[in-house]
Parts: C-alpha cells; structure tokens; sequence
C-alpha cells in the first residue's frame, strides 16, 4: 500500500520490482504535483494519470507488469474506488480485487455489498472474504492489514489474522 | 539460457538473522557449475565497508561486481552527507542498480547486513528487483534446510551471541548435508553496533564429525 497523499491509498500487486518502482514513481509525482501547484490531485485525477503513465508504457520496451487498485476520499464527491489493470484499463467501482483471490472474493462482495453499510459491517464484510481465501484458497495468508479512509483521512485499523479453516 | 554459459553458484546455501545482538551471516562455500565443484573456497560475503556486509547467491560475478559497485556508491554517500548510508538506503541503492538490468540476465539473490542509527538492519534484494526488509533470510539451493534449523532455533527468545553463531553454523552445515551443491566451509559473520566481526571459518567436514561426537 502506497499513500499517494493525505487521502489517496494506492495498492500495487504484480512483477517483482515493478510494483515498487511504479508506485513510487507515481507517489512521487502526485506530491511534486502538489508542491508546483500548491494542491493536491484529487483522487479522480490521480487515477488517470496513472492510468496515463501506464498506457504509456505499456508499448515501449519497458512495460510495466502491474495491477492497481486507487482509493480515495475526495472533499465534493466523496469516497472513490478506481481499478486498473496491467493492460491499462480504468474502471471505477464500488469494490474491486485483484489476484486469484478474486475468483473467490468477488461473488461475495457482489452478494452482500450495499452502498449504504456502516463501518463494522463493511469491515464484517472483509472478514467474510477473508475467512473464504482461508477456507478455499491455496495459499496460507496469516495476515491483512487493513485501512480505512473517510474526510478526516487515512486510518490504520486493526489488523486481521483468522485462525486455521474449518 | 544460451548453451556454453557458465553458471556458478545457483548451488549455495546463504542465510542471515537479526536477534538481539545485532545480524549473523552464515555462509557456505561451494561453487558448482552444473554438477562439477569449481571451488570449495569462495567468498560468499562481500565486506561493503566496516559496518555493512552482502552475501553472494546467483551468478558470482554478477554478486561481486556490482556489491563492489555498492561499495563506491556508498562512499559517495559518506562524503557527501557526512555521515554513514544507513542499511535501507544502501539495498535502495543497490536494488535501483540491478532493476535498470532487470530481464536481462542478472542474476544476484543477496542480503544487505548492517548496524545503522535504527538498529540492526536486514534487506533481501534480487536482480528480479525484489527489496524486503525481514528479520530472518535465506538464500539458495540448500535455503529450506537452513529455515528449518533457524525457524526452531529462534523459537527460543533471546539468544546470546554465542548460541546464534552456534544457530548460524549448524543450519549451514544442515543444509550442506542434505544439499548436494552447498559445502566447503561455513563463514560466519557477526554485525553489531561497532560493525562486523568475522567470526569464525569452519571445515564442513570436521563440523560433521564434531556434531557426531556431540550426539554420542
């Protein structure tokens, strides 16, 4: 996870080494977009110019292998979810996963996902993605850290660790 | 791979761990290319500068050149800031070197060891542009033989210097005992705050017959 700034998360998965150098880069440029400018991106803008950045090259010898998922709290139109991928599509959404994970994750997001939850049902909701990659998926993942942003910010939450699968 | 390339040291056995002392590197010191032992005596640590060290897994060349790279880079570092790269910068450097060659051949799978002004300090960093910080780390051919040695070794808290060299030593020699392409010696390092210390160089060999003594 990368703080783009104050209330833009991003979340990078993808090739060894890319992943860092792609995200940094981009945090880079949305803080020196805010030093030359004297604001910060909004999250819709961040998203495109990533976006833009990735496109770009995506065609030239140095692709980079990356999958992304931006989030952010804008001040007038509120929280925002953006989806990209390696081949440099943007969708916004209401929830996203990226990864095999997704296969398994996505169906219930889909199910019980409503615009209007409250904080510890959404974060009911997490657990219930998670308790299925513990039940269903190959991989043993001990650990999630999670992270919340609303008006006031970025906020850690506590970190989830279920234990063993039925 | 192009045919007629040698590749050495892919067989190796390399680990390094923090505890409360500071960082012990463990290496072993075989290179084989393919099935034939080049050398029993490598160096698989680089010594960076007093208090920084790297270990040597992939292709040897590849480790220490550009290690020796990192060497000057950090040096620079001193006389421009006048003050010792701390170990995250210094893999930072390194990791951003072998990244522009990334796809391209390298390959170089090391542990930057140091004592910086936050402590001990462990980075992992590969020519696949991977930079983790960890706690524990090994690397190679024989690395699953080591992580078990060390996993059960450091389950119990608080080890003094002696008991993590004597950890360090026997997971090497665990894994050059199972792994057919580690062996040679075992080079241990210890990093503390005043820097590194070499600690000591022991025969595979003569390790084997002492831990048999021990058993009986």
């Amino acid at each position: 996870m990368f703080k783009l700034s104050d209330k833009i998360l991003l979340l990078c998965v993808g090739e060894a080494g890319d992943t860092v150098q792609f995200a940094e880069y981009i945090q880079k440029n949305i803080q020196l977009y805010k030093m030359r400018n004297g604001y910060e991106l909004s999250p819709k803008a961040a998203a495109n110019f990533t976006r833009k950045n990735l496109a770009d090259y995506l065609r030239s010898r140095t692709p980079y292998h990356v999958n992304l998922l931006l989030a952010g709290f804008d001040e007038t139109d509120g929280p925002g979810l953006y989806y990209m991928d390696h081949l440099s599509a943007l969708a916004k959404a209401p929830f996203a996963a990226h990864g095999y994970g997704a296969y398994l994750t996505l169906s219930i997001l889909d199910r019980y996902y409503r615009p209007d939850l409250t904080r510890d049902e959404a974060v009911d909701l997490l657990k219930k993605c998670i308790e299925e990659l513990n039940k269903r998926f190959i991989l043993n993942l001990p650990s999630f850290s999670v992270r919340l942003i609303d008006k006031e910010g970025i906020h850690d939450l506590e970190k989830l660790m279920p234990v063993g699968a039925k | 791979l192009n045919p007629g390339k040698i590749e050495f040291l892919h067989g190796t056995t390399t680990l390094a761990f923090k505890f409360q002392h500071g960082v012990i590197v463990a290496v072993d010191s075989r290179a084989t290319a393919g099935s034939y032992i080049a050398s029993q005596t490598v160096k698989k640590v680089i010594e960076i500068n007093p208090y920084l060290l790297g270990t040597m897994a992939g292709g040897a060349a590849d480790c220490s050149f550009w290690e020796r790279l990192l060497a000057r880079q950090c040096r620079v570092y001193e006389l421009r800031n006048k003050e010792r790269i701390s170990v995250a910068a210094a893999s930072k450097l390194l990791a951003n070197m072998v990244y522009q060659y990334k796809g391209m051949g390298l390959s170089m799978g090391t542990m930057v060891c140091g004592w910086d002004k936050t402590g001990p300090g462990l980075y992992y960093v590969d020519s696949e542009g991977n930079r983790v910080c960890g706690d524990l780390f090994a690397v190679g051919s024989g690395s699953m033989y080591a992580y078990g040695i060390v996993d059960s070794g450091l389950k119990q808290k608080d080890l003094t210097v002696e008991e993590a060299c004597d950890l360090g030593r026997r997971a090497i020699y665990q894994a050059t005992y199972r792994d057919a392409y580690s062996g040679g010696q075992v080079n241990l390092y210890h990093v503390h705050s005043e820097g590194w210390t070499r600690v000591s160089q022991s025969d595979v060999l003569m390790l084997h017959q002492q831990y048999q003594a021990e058993k009986a």
